[in-house]
This record gives C-alpha cells, structure tokens and sequence, in this order.
C-alpha cells in the first residue's frame, strides 16, 4: 500500500490530482445528458408502482402443501408482477399481486389453479386497496420539501448560499438518476424503494458536506493570497480528500453491492433488489455529484464574486510577469498533474500563510512558527 | 529536542482510559439488561417474522341504508392505522380488501388480543367535565429528581416509564413547558406538591385539585349522581395522587392510562393533545353525556371569521343533557369550564363552553385546519370509525418475504462486511483495527438498543430497515475514515503521531458534526412529519447517526489516544498504518528516523 500511501501524500500536497474544476464543462455535460436519459425514462416508461401503493388483487387459497416459494413464482409467472405470498396459519396461501384488473384476476387464477393443482373455483380472488395509503406518501413528500428547506437554511448558515444551492442541485440529480433508473429497468416501487431513497437523500448530502467542509477550510484566507484562484483552491481541496470520498464511497458501496449481487441475484427479484437497486444507484450517483458537480458548481458562483474576479486578475497578472521575468513558474496550475508545482519557493507575503492551509509546504518544516517546537524529531 | 515531551494534553482530551471504561460499561449494561429483558433479539415486521392478521367485516351503521362506502372504508382505514401505529415504527398494515373488508396486518410479537380490541371496536365517545389538566409531563425529566419516599414506593404504577423510552421523547410530545392557560411552571412551590415525587412542570392549579373533584357533581343530571361516593375524600386524593405520578409523554403510558376500565359515574384520569399538539394530562369528571347523543357533527368554515369550525346536532336526550353541562360549566373558572371530548380514553378535544348551549346544536371553534375540524367531525358523528366493524378472521401470516430473503440480506450483508474490514486492513493496516473495534462497539449498541425498543415503544425490524442498518455502516466507517485521514495529513505535515491526533481531532470532528446533523436533521423533518413505514425509517435513521456520534466521541477517539501511547503506532511501525515514510511525511523525518530509546511516555506519570 506504500504507492497508496504516498498518492494520498501527493494528493494532499497537490503534487498530482485531476483537474475537477478545469474539466468540469466534461461532467456537467455527462450529468445532463443521465438527467434528461431519467427524465425521459420517467415520462415515457413512467413508474410501476408496487401493490402498497396502487393495490391490486388478492387471491387466498384453500389448505394447501404448495410452499410459498413455488406459489410466489408461479404468481409472477402469470401476472408478471412482483407477487406478495404469505402463508396462513390455516394452512391457506395468500398471494397478492399489483395492478390487475378484475378480467385479468380470472386468468390469474385459472393460471394459479393449474399450476399449484387446485381447483379453480376454490381459489378466492378479491381487490384490494393500497396498504401505503395516499396519507403516506402525500406526507413523504411535504417531509421531503420541509427538508429540503430546512438543509439549505442550515448549509447557507454553516456554509454559505452558493453552497446550499450547489448541495442542492447536487441532491435533486441524484434522487432524479435514481429513479429515472427505475423507470428504465422498469422494476416495481415499493416502500422498500421509496426508503431506499430517502437514505440516498440523507447520504447524498452528508458526502457532500464533507467535500464543502474541506472545501470551506482551505479558502480561509484566500483572499489574502494572490497565487491560486478560487478555482484552483477547490480544485486542490477535492483532490486533498479525494482519498477519503473514495474509501467512503468504497465502505458504504461494498455492502450494498453485496445486498445487490449476493443477495438479490441469488434471490431474483424481490424486496431486497428493489432497496439495494436503489441504494446502489443512489450511493454512486451521490458520491459522483459530490465531486464533480456539487464543488465545481461552488467554483463555478464563487468565480463570480466581484472579490474572486479580482483575485484571479492578480493571480494570472502574477503568473504572467513571473513568466516574463523567465522564471519557470508553473503557468497552467490547471494542469497541475505533471507535478511539479512545489519546487518553487515563492515567498511571497502572504503565501505563507495560504501556503500553510493550502499550498504546497515548500519550506522545511521548522520554520512552523507558532506550532511551539520544532516537530518532526524524535519525540 | 531528545527529551521526550510530555504530550500536551488539551482540556478537552479529558481522561481516554475513563471514557472508554464508561462507554464499555454502558455496553455492557445495556447488553445485560437486554438478557435480563428476556428480549435478545430486535422484533422483526411483518415482511420478515409474519404476524397476525385480522379481517374485518365493515357493517352499516343502524339507521343507515345503502352500501358501505368506499369513502367510509377508507377513513376507517386511517383511523385504524392511526390506532395500531401509534409511534409508525411498529410496521401494523392496514388495507381494504373487496368491498367491506379491511385486513389489519399486525407483526409478531406484538399482543394480539389487545389488538384486536384496538381495531374492532368502534370507538367509545364520552363527554366529560375537565376538573383539571396540566401539561403532560415525564417522570425522568428533572434531573434532581428526588427518590420517591418509602410510602410512595410501594404504589409505583406500570405506568413508569422503562428504559429506553426516552429515545421516541423527541417528538412532538415534549413535557409542555408552558401551560396554555398561562399557569405557571415553576411550582415545587406549590402547596399541594410537597415536591416530593412530582415533576416540577406540575402547575399548581389555581383551585387545589383534591377538592375539585369533590364538588363538580351537583347539579350534573340524573344519571350521574355524586361522583364522590363516602369515603370520597380518600378517592380523590388516591385520585390527586396518582394524577401527580400520570406521565403523558410516552406512548405507553398513554395507552395504558387510555385503556384502563373506568366507571362511566367516576371521575377519571386522561391524557390528550391541546392546540400547540403539546400533551396534557387531565383530571375529568363523570361522564355528562354519551357520545351516541350526537345526531350528527361536520366541519364546515365559520362565514364570519373563516375558520374552520366543528358543528354537532344531539339527539332529543343529548340537548337537555348538553344544555345542562354546558350551563354549569359556563360559570366555572378556566380549566374547569371545559369539557373534554374523550375518544377511546383520550381526550381528543377539550372546548371550553361560554353560555349554556340549548337549540340542540353547538359550534365547536378553535385554532383548527380542515383537517383537524374534519378529524374532529368525524370522531363526532362516528364515535371516530364511520363504520360499524366485526372482526370476521384471525389467522397467522407467514413472513411474507419468507426467510430466505432475510438470510440473503443478512448474508450479503456480513459478506459486505468483511469486504469493508479486509479492505480497511488494507489500507490501514494497524489503524483498522480501532476501526474494526469501533464497528463493533457501534453494532453492539445497535443491536441492543433495538432489541430493547422492541418492548418498550413497539419497534418492530423490516427488511428496508435491515438495508438502511447495513448502509449506516458506511456512514459509521465514513467518520473512522475521515478522523484518520486528518491524522495521516498532520503526520505528512511532519508532525509526531500524539500531536498528530490531538491537532487533527478538532477538525474532524467539526466535519462529523456537520455531516452528521445533515442526516439527523433529515431523521427529525422525517420522523415529525410523516406517519407510517416512512417514520419507521426516519426513527431508525436518526438512531444510527446519533450513536455514529456518541461512537466517535467516546470510543474511536479514546481509544486512538491510547493507541497513539502505543510504540507500536507512535513509532510508526510499517504494519500500523502511520508509518511516516508509507505517508511521504515531509522530509525533516529522514534525518532521525532512529528508533526511540523507550516507549514515550506509556503511563501517565
């Protein structure tokens, strides 16, 4: 892991890393065109919701040996709906399935009957209504704009508004991939998918937090500095904890990935497909946004702040006389990856002290003043 | 600089070894106390474990033709899942089936008897006189509470709330800390409280209750006599007694104060939701008048002031019966010009009556949205269920996922598990084991915790819960992750690895806080405002990113400054997972990369 070890060093120093921010257009594009492929599955293909939301049919048994597994599967393979199968304590079976209108019930049960071996009039079919009543999900929603609501308020206090906005948007594309990806593959929405979303809502932001947060740290004193711009500094404090976003990302991943391959493969469909589906989707997509849309969206309105402008003028003004005086400054710090951006001790006034947050530590380590002692030794 | 330096131990580090003693010891307890609960494991819905479903016969009310509306099968739908779902973490389903069917799904576990009294019978309606009320309040709230007296141990009720109870207190049934009718709070002082077992938000009633409920009597109509028989005295400080002890912030205790038998000609003890939906709890007089004395009641918009309003017509009886109520209670001081309509044991409403009401129909007008004034009607006209129901069927359900699906999980789900511990070793060696340890801290407390609400608020396990623990493990690991990080920063800004972690702590821990309260928030707006499977969820959520924090705070970070004592990380061991040079700390460390001659400073001198 010695070669991990050292990319995190680098990453961290800004030796090497991706240019986020300069690429972003790249992203933006990419997370436009997975929208409207959503948003098009969503409007043409629409959502097929499960039994506890729209109800449907209800077919009870006599006494019987089938087991729920076979009953389960015969349902499906009749009505080609997920099928909700429980087994009495009579003895009788109980199948629900989702969207069946009363001429298609009769088929279902002569389907039935046939293939669970008894006789079709003994099988009772009845309608029924939605156990995940309107009440619920209505409230789901108002939760869901209360919250919203509420987390920009609170972004823009901790953070500030170009932030919130940003985190936002961020949100709105993961939960808009998520279930657009539903209407694609065309499984059905269940409260197991519903609340699979919600937990990617509450993920979702709380990845990007994390980002805004170093984020917020390291453009501090950017303004007393004149060598990086806002853009740059971003840029640097996605990749600083890059590492992080990707172990994280790899740690709440794993399970789910297993839930989803593991369990719902070996499974077929089922309850735990449509929550991990869900998860999966919505956990990649929330990590994605993260780094490539929510913090080069900060970028993107802090850029626009009269103060951030001027910053720039003076960086590039900067650059360019440095460039004049034939110093071999690193121009393009957009492309930082050929890494070799520390070897300059630049020192100017206030590079230091942005240096310390941010920049490179291109001073030995013992001129740390104001750490107390020289550290670094033997202890 | 070759004397070792004493670590600078900040005020806020505290003492790591007590930390870590206290939060094991808290394990610890609750892990005994939930074998000695007998419940050792959480309560599974009705997806995973089956349970018991109740088939319901909707009949027409007498008096009414016609068919059973499907308007009226599905209000019947709501209320019912309003009454089995109390705090919407017991997972109950409710839905129609066919025509005048409701099929009531209720998980293991839970009594199914009492059940099916909850679901079965029309509600009972009852008016009553409030004698008094105050603003609901928990036993455990005052920190100095004092032991109840040897005198009064004895009568502890069940009512007491148990551990754990404490966690569903954050809904909107907090203590009212300002009584509405501007009473004050702060009455320890109080003459009929001698402070002893009484919560201190008790307010002291402008008239001492003991006598109020003496006196309310005369002139009630004849079916109720004198509520206070010989002997009343003793009853009405029995009653005073155990008003003073009634906890109305916990859904259990509601229910069991609800539930209990009481005489239609006593005086009765009950709680209910005033207008800021802060719980109160109330003394009531004998019943005034039944609830079958209502024609007919509807909501409608008051043309004057445009609020919304509640009308109900009576019955013949009901009119002089509520002509004579209200005329005694108009002349009453506040609260006891109030008369509590008491749905079910609970006081669903409690207007308060300014002239005696005699045309046979009365306004009930309040601070009340449409749907509140509809609720209201509803409860009214129907003695709240607009349909009469038999219970036709008791069967047990299977689960309905079967097992197997819940094996799959739990397999996938241990298997995504070892994938995260192999790949944290991985990548931080010696470091995952703090991690692996702090999982396991986390887990433990998880698991206990939900096996003991299981009993205590009804909290019952689906599969989407199962997931959403499953994913909580990344949030857990996130804060691991992001603590560890800043440490290995601050190593590669050259620094030793105790000031590394005492310097990276602050901020890693202002990120978790942070992020932290992003999802709790989402818990809460969740919790409080939807009902159903979705608050199940949202209780759950905020439970996993509360201990998130309590595992970060007092055992990942102790037991790193402990470890950071250690020779084994502080020196940097290659397999400890702070090895400077693994890190590309800054150069300043080659030079003296000679090993220590002794372990730091192991003990604290």
């Amino acid at each position: 892991m010695s070669k991990l070890g050292n990319l995190g060093a680098r990453l961290y120093r800004g030796e090497v890393g991706y240019d986020f921010v300069g690429k972003r257009m790249i992203w933006y594009g990419l997370s436009i065109l997975i929208t409207i492929t959503a948003i098009l599955g969503l409007t043409v293909r629409g959502l097929n919701m499960g039994i506890e939301f729209e109800g449907g049919a209800v077919f009870t048994t006599p006494k019987t040996s089938v087991s729920t597994e076979d009953a389960r599967h015969s349902a499906e393979k009749a009505s080609g709906h997920d099928a909700i199968v429980q087994k009495l304590g009579s003895g009788a079976v109980r199948i629900q399935i989702s969207d069946v209108d009363p001429t298609k019930s009769t088929q279902i049960k002569e389907e039935l009957a046939k293939d669970l071996k008894i006789s079709e009039n003994k099988i009772s079919a009845e309608l029924v209504g939605p156990s995940w009543g309107e009440q619920v999900a209505q409230k789901a929603w108002t939760g869901l704009w209360v919250f919203m609501v509420l987390v920009v308020i609170y972004l823009a206090i901790a953070f500030e508004w170009r932030m919130a906005i940003a985190a936002l948007i961020a949100l709105i594309h993961d939960i808009t991939i998520t279930v657009g990806i539903y209407a694609l593959v065309g499984f059905e929405v269940t409260p197991g998918t519903v609340i699979g979303l919600l937990t990617i809502l509450g993920y979702s932001l709380y990845d990007t937090v994390v980002v805004f947060d170093s984020l917020k740290e390291s453009s501090k004193d950017i303004l007393k500095q004149n060598r990086w711009t806002y853009s740059e500094i971003a840029n640097r404090s996605i990749n600083g904890t890059l590492v992080r976003s990707i172990n994280t990302t790899v740690v709440a991943l794993l399970p789910v990935a297993g839930l989803l391959f593991i369990g719902g493969g070996a499974m077929g469909a089922g309850m735990l497909n449509d929550i991990s589906l869900s998860l999966f989707v919505g956990l990649a997509a929330g990590a994605y946004s993260s780094i490539f849309i929510a913090t080069p969206l900060v970028a993107d309105l802090k850029e626009r702040q009269p103060e951030m402008k001027a910053l720039r003028k003076r960086v590039l003004a900067k650059r360019a006389a440095a460039a004049a005086k034939g110093e071999s400054l690193e121009t393009g710090r957009d492309e930082p990856s050929d890494g070799d951006d520390d070897g300059e001790p630049v020192a100017t006034a206030g590079g230091a002290s942005a240096a310390a947050v941010v920049g490179p530590r291109n001073q030995p380590v013992s001129r740390g003043r104001g750490r107390g002692r020289p550290s670094g030794k033997r202890r | 600089m070759a004397a070792p330096k004493k670590g600078r131990r900040s005020p806020s580090q505290g003492n790591p070894g007590r930390t870590l003693v206290l939060i094991l010891i808290a394990i610890a307890a609750l892990t005994g106390g939930m074998f000695a609960s007998g419940h050792t494991k959480p309560r599974l819905g009705i997806d995973l474990a089956g349970g018991t479903s109740i088939t319901l016969e909707a009949k027409n009310q007498p008096g009414k033709k016609g068919e059973v509306r499907k308007e009226d099968l599905d209000t019947a739908v709501g209320i019912i899942e309003r009454r089995v779902n109390g705090l919407g973490v017991s997972e109950a389903e409710v839905q129609t089936q066919g025509d005048e069917h409701i099929v009531v799904n209720i998980p293991k576990g839970t009594n199914s008897k009492q059940a099916q009294e909850q679901v079965g019978t029309t509600a009972q309606l009852f008016f009553r006189p409030v004698l008094t009320r105050a603003p609901a309040t928990g036993p455990e709230q005052q920190p100095p509470n004092p032991k109840p007296s040897p005198s009064e141990s004895g009568s502890q009720k069940p009512e007491k709330p148990e551990k754990g109870d404490s966690a569903e207190g954050d809904k909107n049934d907090k203590p009212a800390d300002k009584a509405t009718e501007g009473s004050s709070d702060a009455p320890s002082a109080s003459p009929t409280t001698q402070g002893r077992v009484l919560p201190e938000a008790l307010k002291a009633d402008p008239t001492p209750t003991p006598e109020a409920s003496t006196k309310p009597g005369d002139g009630v109509r004849k079916p109720t006599p004198e509520p206070t028989k010989p002997g009343g005295e003793a009853e009405a400080a029995d009653l005073q007694k155990r008003f003073e002890k009634l906890d109305c912030t916990t859904a259990k205790s509601r229910s069991a104060i609800a539930s209990k038998p009481v005489s239609s000609k006593e005086p009765m003890l009950a709680c209910g939701e005033d207008g800021e939906k802060q719980w109160q709890k109330f003394i009531l007089g004998p019943v005034a008048m039944k609830g079958t004395e209502v024609d007919g009641a509807k909501a409608l918009i008051n043309q004057q002031n445009g609020e919304w309003q509640v009308s109900m017509d009576f019955t013949g009886k009901g009119r002089d019966q509520f002509a004579d109520i209200t005329g005694q209670l108009a002349q009453k001081q506040s609260p006891q010009n109030e008369f509590a309509i008491l749905l079910d044991g609970e006081v669903a409403s409690h207007p308060y009556v300014t002239k005696s009401i005699t045309q046979g129909s009365a306004e009930i007008s309040g601070s009340m949205d449409q749907q509140e004034a509809k609720d209201l009607a509803n409860i009214l006209s129907f003695g709240a269920l607009p349909l009469t129901f038999e219970v036709q069927s008791v069967d047990t359900v299977d689960a309905a996922l079967g097992g197997e699906q819940l094996r799959a999980g739990l397999l996938a789900g241990a298997i995504g598990l070892a994938l995260v511990i192999i790949y944290l070793v991985v990548y931080y060696r010696g470091l995952s084991l703090i991690a692996i340890a702090s999982l396991l801290a986390s887990a433990a407390l998880t698991y206990t915790i939900m096996s003991l609400l299981g009993p205590a608020i009804g909290f019952a396990l689906n599969l989407p819960a199962v997931c959403g623990a499953i994913v909580a493990i990344g949030i857990t690991a996130d804060s691991f992750i992001v603590f560890f990080e800043r440490i290995r920063d601050e190593i590669r800004e050259g620094r030793t690895l105790r000031p590394a972690v005492e310097r990276g702590w602050p901020r890693a821990r202002r990120t978790i806080l942070v992020s932290d309260f992003v999802s709790f928030l989402a818990a809460a707006v969740l919790f409080i405002v939807t009902v159903g499977k979705v608050q199940g969820f949202a209780f759950t959520l905020g439970l996993t990113t509360l201990l998130d924090v309590v595992v970060v705070f007092f055992f990942t970070k102790p037991l790193m400054t402990i470890m950071a004592r250690k020779k084994f990380f502080a020196n940097g061991h290659p397999w400890s997972g702070l090895d400077p040079k693994r890190l590309g700390a800054k150069p300043p460390l080659r030079r003296t990369r000679r090993r220590p001659s002794g372990p730091a400073d192991t003990k604290e001198a």
